[in-house]
């Protein structure tokens, strides 16, 4: 298990990895919507924490088709299909690895990025928290829809109709967490319930996401 | 007598053919009956006028809408249990009519919520849920077609199927968290069977209730007939080429 994390981690952070450009998105996402909504610190101040969250989930989203995709093309997966290591595993392993290289940095990028979209300073350990918690749920469920959709062609487009639908729950309290922070509130109800998601994700979704694999490898 | 035998696809076309015609009938007459006698035959209400009358179709078909969805959620079990074809396609054959059941709630919701509300659309937890039950079929339905090998296609949808509805119902009450939301409560309280429509409103909009469920059985059933023809068309192609 450790040899093959170590392995994912190895091969994206390597070139051609893709590592760096779900943060360069959320940054590019995070200067973009200034132009869009116009510069004025109240407002942007007000939309913060959402465009923070979505931008965390579409950049998080950007990297999913590579969890198996590339592992399937090359009968990697197949190998370790076979190997004594089982699926569930696999799912999990993948699964961490694809949170330690987007969720975790997403998550540190998290608050200088807050600073430019002039996010209210008491509303960043909050922001963070949240990320912290919620990520690890975005890659696990990201990881089902790569399981689902790995012997497809058009996989990548479809992946974001299958996934996005699963996010909702992680995104409204994550985003709600950081407004309420923001406006100088206790967060601690939908950061529990957030975290409550998190945790029923990781302990669940890994039977899932090797159920399909089977399916897709049969 | 089981239910495992409609397993069979040869007894379940056999049985199908001759109670489509029947239940078309009914599901035609009881659809007009609810539908005629609840558009022209009712009162207006007192204070929502004549807009009240499309509750003979938004409730009906928000019925069905989710209903669809967890006979869907049966089919795809025994699918996944006991490898029944007709189940599968009766699985998938449920997905459309119950998008576009989620859309004739939705549009007809909106429709009355302009007059009524001053807005077409309100994030309202009911109403989301609802859009997010859309974005469910949607992505149910993109599945089926993107597989191309049809036991793998069946097999995927059915688990997209099992974990969609639990999302499916956390978002459902994830959304409470919002507000208390616009939408009005149930008049119809299943449970605890305190109604509170007058009768006049409530018969026409029962029959048209059940005229909707039968109206979904019929279209499900029609479906699933094709899909086992269009099966058995490719598996006699694939047997003459075989042989050619």
């Amino acid at each position: 298990m450790i040899a093959l994390l170590r392995r994912d981690l190895m091969l994206a952070i390597r070139a051609g990895g893709g590592f760096g450009l779900g943060l360069a998105f959320f940054l590019i996402l995070c200067v973009l919507v200034p132009f869009g909504v116009g510069p004025a610190p109240a407002t942007l101040a007000k939309i913060a924490p959402g465009i923070l969250w979505v931008g965390a989930l579409l950049a998080c989203l950007l990297s999913l088709d590579r969890i198996f995709q590339l592992d399937a093309e090359d009968g990697t997966l197949d190998l370790l299909a076979t190997s004594p290591l089982p699926l569930e595993g696999i799912a999990s392993v993948k699964a961490l690895a694809h949170w330690l290289t987007t969720g975790l940095p997403l998550t540190l990028a998290a608050a200088p990025l807050g600073l430019l979209l002039n996010l209210p300073p008491q509303a960043t350990p909050w922001l963070v928290a949240g990320l912290a918690l919620g990520t690890p749920a975005l890659s696990v469920i990201g990881t089902f829809g790569a399981a689902l959709t790995v012997g497809l062609k058009r996989g990548g487009l479809l992946i974001s109709l299958l996934v996005l639908p699963l996010y909702m729950p992680t995104l409204l309290f994550g985003a709600e967490a950081a407004r309420r922070g923001a406006e100088g509130l206790d967060a601690t109800t939908p950061l529990l319930l957030m975290a409550g998601i998190t945790a029923a994700a990781i302990a669940l979704m890994p039977f899932a996401s090797a159920a399909a694999l089977r399916m897709n490898l049969r | 007598m089981s239910i495992w035998k409609y397993a069979n696809p040869t007894q379940f076309m056999r049985t199908t053919r001759w109670l489509l015609p029947w239940l078309s009938a009914l599901a035609i007459m009881s659809v007009g009956t609810g539908l005629i006698w609840g558009f022209f035959f009712t009162p207006d209400d007192f204070r929502q006028g004549s807009t009240v009358k499309i509750i003979y179709l938004h409730v009906p078909s928000a019925l069905m809408a989710i209903n669809a969805w967890l006979m869907m959620l049966v089919a795809s079990l025994i699918w996944l249990i006991r490898r029944h074809h007709v189940s599968a396609l009766l699985a998938r054959a449920a997905a459309p009519v119950g998008l576009v059941m989620t859309l004739i709630a939705l549009i007809t919701g909106g429709i009355w919520g302009e007059p009524m509300w001053g807005t077409y659309w309100a994030w309202d937890p009911r109403l989301t849920s609802f859009l997010i039950l859309f974005l469910f079929y949607l992505g149910y339905i993109a599945l089926w077609q993107a597989v191309e090998t049809q036991d793998t296609a069946a097999d995927l949808t059915s688990v997209l199927c099992l974990v969609g509805s639990v999302f499916a119902l956390l978002s459902r009450y994830a959304v409470n968290f919002w507000n208390q939301g616009l939408h009005q409560g149930t008049s119809v309280p299943v449970a605890t069977g305190g109604r509170t429509v007058a009768d006049v409103f409530f018969i026409p909009l029962a029959i048209s209730m059940a005229g909707f469920a039968l109206m979904f059985v019929v279209l499900v059933l029609l479906r699933t007939r094709t899909e086992i023809r269009a099966r058995r068309l490719q598996a006699l192609l694939a047997r003459e080429r075989a042989a050619s």
